[in-house]
C-alpha cells in the first residue's frame, strides 16, 4: 500500500494537477455520471477554467480551434456513453486534420466494465481508429503518467488527437501523484532531423529546375511558427513560386509576391496549372490529398517530386516520389536554407524568368471571376467586402463545410499562420461554430469570424449558447442560400439537375434565432447595405449572427470535376456543358 | 458497358485509384512487429489491416519479453511493392509499435508454423496415414483405435502438402498457428 504523503491524492485531483503541469489553461467539457468526481475538483480551483459546451462534438471543436490558433494541445473532457460517442466525430476530424488534443472521458467502473452498464460503451474500442492513440487506465498508480504521455504523444511527430479513457472508480482511488518531469521518456520520438544527403540533393534539383514550385500544406503551420518563417525566408530568397493546400493557408501570406493562391479541386487557374506544368514539385508538409491531385494518372506528369513530411506512411502513399525527406517542416527547412546558402544561392534566373512569366499568363485569365450584381448579394462579393473591411485586423476565420468554405479560402487573404481553421480532411458541416468559440476563448480581444452556410452552421448551432454564457463574442457569417450549396452544385453538374434533398424547407428566422439566444442578429440581402450590416457586425460587443441572404444558385468555380486532371479545370457556367461524363460521378 | 462500371484496379478513371500504376506484382511479405504488450495493441494492428483494405493470410502474436513486456506479431501479408511500404510505414507510426521488420527483404529467414491435425478412420487408411506421418517427419501426439492426432511443424506449404494426402484418408479437424519466423544468422 502506498505511504500517505503530500503527493498521495485522488485520480480525480491527480487529472486536474497533471494538466495544470501540462501548463493546461482551458478545458471543453460537459459534465455527466463517469467523470463527477473529476468535476467536483474542478469546482474547487482556478486555475483551469472550465467552458461548459452544449453537445461534446462542440467541445472537440472548440478544443481544435484553440489548438489551431494557439499550436498548443486542445483539451476536452466527456462523460462516459453517449459523452464519448458525441465525441467521435470531432476526433476524426483533429485525425485527418492532424490537430493536437487530449480528450479525457469517464468510463463505468472497473468493476463494471463488461456488464452493459448504465451509460457503458467500449469507448477505447470505438475510437481506437478515430485516433493517434488511446487508454483505457485501469490503475489510479498509472493515471498521471499516461497523462503526461498523452500530451507528449497527442504534440510529438505528426500531432493528433489522443483519448484517456478513465473509470469512476479510478477516478476516487488514492496513488502517488507522478510529476511531469519524473515519467520516463517514451519510446515515442519522430525523427525531426531530414536525411541531409536528400536534402542536398532537393537543393541540387532547386539550383537547376526550370519550372519549380512549391507545394505547402498543413504540415507547415503544425511544425510552428519558425517552420513559416523559413518558409518565407526561402521563398523570398530564391523566387520561386509557392501554392498551398486549404489546410497550409497563412503559412506564406497572401500578399507574398511569389503566392499563386490555393491550389485543389477549387483552387486558383495558375496554381493548379503551375502543378500540372512545374519540373521540380516540393511538396513541404502536405499529403497528395486527392482534392489536390485530380486524376492521379495525369497529376504533374512531368516533374520531379519532392516531398517533406514527418509523417514517413506519407511518403508515396498516393503518388510517388523521388526525392523524400522524412523530417519536422522547420528542421529541414532550416537545413535546406543554409545547404542552399552555402552553395551560393544558385537559381535558374533565365528558366524561372520564362516560368513567371507563363504564371502571369495564366494569372491574367483570372479565375475568381464572377458576374456582379446589384439586386442580389453574390457570396464571392460578401466575401470580397468582409476581407475588405477586415484587411489588417487581429482577425481569425473559421468556417463550415461547403461552398462558403471554398469561397472563403479563394477570397480571404491570410497573412499569417493559425488564423484559419477549417476541417480540410474530414469535411465536418458543423465544425466552424464551435471552433471559433474555441478560437476566442484563446484569443479573447480577437475578431473572430465563422463564414458559414447556412446547413452547416445548424448542425452545431446550440453552441451560441455556450458563445453567450461564455461572452465569446464570435460573428456568424452566414452565406445563406436556403440551400446545401455544394451539394446543389454537384446535382446540377452531375446529377441532370435533380435536387433531390439539397435545401430545406423551413430555415428558422436567423434574427429571431439570434434573439432567441440573446445575442444580436443582422439581415442583409441588398448589396448596397452589405457594407454597413458588416461594420455593424464588428462593432458590435457580442456574439453577431448575421443572416447574409445570398444568390441561391451560385457554383463554386474554378472547378476540377471528379476524375479530371488539373489542366482541365472548369472556370465557370459556359465550361460545364457535358464535361462531366458519368465515370466522374463515382467519384466524391 | 456502361460508364459507371468500371473496371477496379484500372488506374485511368478515378483519383482515388491507390494502386501503383508501375507495379502490379503481387507478392507475399512476412512481417515482425515488435509491440508493447498492452491492452489493445493486437486490436490496433489488425484494425489497421481492415481499415486501409489490407490482407493478412497469417498471424501469430505471444509476449516474448515478460520483463520488457514486449509482444511479437509475425503477419504474412499480401501486396504489390507500394502496398507493402505502405503497411510497413503505417505499422511504424502506430505509438506502441517499437519496430517493423520486413523478414522477406531483410535476408534469408527460417518460417515454421505447427499444426495438428486428427485423421479418423480404419485398416488400410490408417496405415496409410501413419506411413505419411513417418514420411512427414510428424508426430502422433494422441491415438485411439479410430483416430489420430499428428502434431506437425515446417513451412505452411509443408503442411498444407500433408493436409492435402491425408483428406482422403479421413482428415476431419485441423488447427494451425500461423507462421512463426526468424531471420538468419547473427
Amino acid at each position: 500500500m502506498t505511504k500517505a504523503n503530500a503527493s498521495t491524492m485522488s485520480g480525480a485531483k491527480m487529472i486536474v494537477k497533471a494538466l495544470k503541469d501540462q501548463g493546461v489553461e482551458v478545458v471543453f467539457g460537459y459534465p455527466g455520471g463517469a467523470v463527477l468526481p473529476i468535476y467536483d475538483e474542478i469546482f474547487q480551483q482556478n486555475d483551469i477554467r472550465h467552458i461548459l459546451v452544449r453537445h461534446e462534438q462542440g467541445a472537440i471543436h472548440m478544443a481544435e480551434g484553440y489548438a489551431r490558433s494557439t499550436g498548443k494541445p486542445g483539451v476536452a473532457l466527456v462523460t462516459s456513453g453517449p459523452g464519448a460517442t458525441n465525441a467521435v466525430t470531432g476526433l476524426t476530424d483533429a485525425l485527418l486534420d492532424s490537430i493536437p488534443l487530449v480528450v479525457l472521458s469517464g468510463q463505468v467502473p472497473t468493476f463494471m466494465i463488461g456488464t452493459d452498464g448504465f451509460q457503458e460503451a467500449d469507448t477505447v474500442g470505438i475510437t481506437r481508429p478515430c485516433t493517434k492513440m488511446n487508454w483505457l487506465v485501469k490503475d489510479t498508480e498509472r493515471l498521471a503518467e499516461t497523462i503526461h504521455t498523452a500530451f507528449h504523444v497527442a504534440t510529438s511527430g505528426r500531432p493528433g488527437p489522443v483519448l484517456i479513457d478513465i473509470p469512476k472508480d479510478v477516478q476516487f482511488a488514492t496513488a502517488d501523484y507522478v510529476a511531469r518531469e519524473k515519467v520516463k521518456p517514451s519510446h515515442y520520438q519522430p525523427k525531426l532531423k531530414g536525411d541531409l544527403d536528400q536534402i542536398t540533393r532537393l537543393v541540387e534539383l532547386l539550383e537547376t529546375a526550370e519550372r519549380p514550385l512549391f507545394y505547402t500544406g498543413g504540415g507547415v503551420i503544425n511544425s510552428g511558427p519558425a517552420a513559416s518563417q523559413l518558409l518565407r525566408e526561402l521563398v523570398e530568397a530564391t523566387g520561386v513560386p509557392i501554392t498551398s493546400t486549404l489546410m497550409g493557408l497563412g503559412a506564406y501570406p497572401a500578399s507574398g509576391k511569389a503566392w499563386l493562391g490555393m491550389l485543389g479541386m477549387h483552387g486558383l487557374y495558375e496554381a493548379n496549372l503551375a502543378m500540372h506544368g512545374c519540373d521540380l514539385m516540393i511538396n513541404i508538409g502536405a499529403r497528395f490529398d486527392d482534392r489536390i491531385t485530380g486524376r492521379l494518372a495525369d497529376f504533374s506528369p512531368n516533374s520531379v517530386k519532392a516531398h517533406i513530411d514527418i509523417d514517413p506512411s506519407s511518403i508515396n502513399k498516393v503518388v510517388r516520389v523521388e526525392v523524400p525527406i522524412i523530417g519536422d517542416v522547420g528542421h529541414v527547412l532550416e537545413d535546406m536554407l543554409r545547404i542552399w546558402k552555402s552553395r551560393g544561392r544558385k537559381v535558374n534566373k533565365e528558366g524561372l524568368a520564362k516560368w513567371w512569366a507563363q504564371i502571369k499568363e495564366w494569372q491574367a485569365v483570372n479565375c475568381l471571376d464572377y458576374k456582379p450584381s446589384t439586386k442580389t448579394i453574390k457570396p464571392q462579393y460578401a466575401l470580397q467586402r468582409l476581407e475588405a473591411l477586415t484587411k489588417g485586423m487581429d482577425r481569425y476565420i473559421t468556417t463550415e463545410v461547403g461552398q462558403h468554405q471554398m469561397w472563403a479560402a479563394q477570397f480571404l487573404g491570410f497573412e499569417d499562420p493559425n488564423r484559419w481553421m477549417t476541417s480540410g480532411g474530414l469535411g465536418t458541416m458543423g465544425y466552424g461554430l464551435p471552433a471559433s468559440i474555441g478560437v476566442q476563448i484563446a484569443h479573447p480581444e480577437a475578431l473572430v469570424i465563422n463564414v458559414a452556410g447556412e446547413a452547416s452552421w445548424l448542425m452545431n448551432m446550440q453552441e451560441m449558447g455556450t458563445a453567450m454564457q461564455f461572452r465569446a463574442p464570435v460573428k456568424q457569417f452566414i452565406l445563406n442560400n436556403e440551400r446545401l450549396g455544394m451539394v446543389r452544385q454537384w446535382q446540377e453538374l452531375l446529377h441532370g439537375e435533380r435536387y433531390s434533398h439539397s435545401w430545406s424547407e423551413s430555415l428558422p428566422d436567423f434574427v429571431k434565432l439570434a434573439e432567441a439566444f440573446g445575442c444580436k442578429g443582422i439581415k442583409c440581402s441588398d448589396p448596397k447595405d452589405l457594407d454597413d450590416a458588416i461594420m455593424e457586425m464588428i462593432r458590435y460587443d457580442g456574439p453577431v449572427i448575421f443572416d447574409c441572404l445570398v444568390e441561391k444558385h451560385e457554383n463554386c468555380f474554378p472547378m476540377i470535376p471528379s476524375g479530371k486532371p488539373h489542366n482541365e479545370m472548369l472556370l465557370g457556367e459556359a465550361d460545364t456543358q457535358g464535361v462531366i461524363k458519368a465515370g466522374g460521378a463515382v467519384l466524391v | 458497358m456502361s460508364a459507371l462500371n468500371i473496371k477496379k484496379g484500372s488506374v485511368s478513371h478515378s483519383a482515388y485509384e491507390l494502386r501503383d500504376p508501375y507495379a502490379e506484382v503481387i507478392e507475399s511479405h512476412t512481417l515482425a512487429v515488435i509491440v508493447a504488450n498492452e491492452s489493445g495493441v493486437l486490436a490496433r494492428v489488425i484494425g489497421l489491416f481492415s481499415g486501409r483494405g489490407y490482407n493478412i493470410d497469417s498471424l501469430t502474436v505471444a509476449e516474448v519479453d515478460h520483463e520488457g513486456h514486449r509482444s511479437r506479431i509475425t503477419i504474412v501479408t499480401r501486396g504489390t511493392p507500394q502496398v507493402i511500404e505502405q503497411i510497413k510505414a503505417q505499422l511504424g507510426r502506430l505509438v506502441p509499435v517499437h519496430a517493423v521488420h520486413d523478414l522477406t527483404v531483410e535476408g534469408p529467414s527460417v518460417q515454421r508454423e505447427l499444426a495438428l491435425i486428427k485423421v479418423a478412420g480404419k485398416g488400410d487408411a490408417r496405415i496409410e496415414a501413419l506411413r505419411l506421418c513417418e514420411i512427414f517427419r510428424a508426430k502422433v501426439v494422441d491415438s485411439t483405435l479410430e483416430s489420430f492426432v499428428f502434431e506437425m511443424t515446417g513451412t505452411p506449404e509443408k503442411i498444407d502438402a500433408f493436409a492435402e494426402l491425408l483428406r482422403p484418408l479421413g482428415l476431419s479437424e485441423i488447427a494451425r498457428t500461423g507462421v512463426a519466423a526468424l531471420s538468419r544468422g547473427v
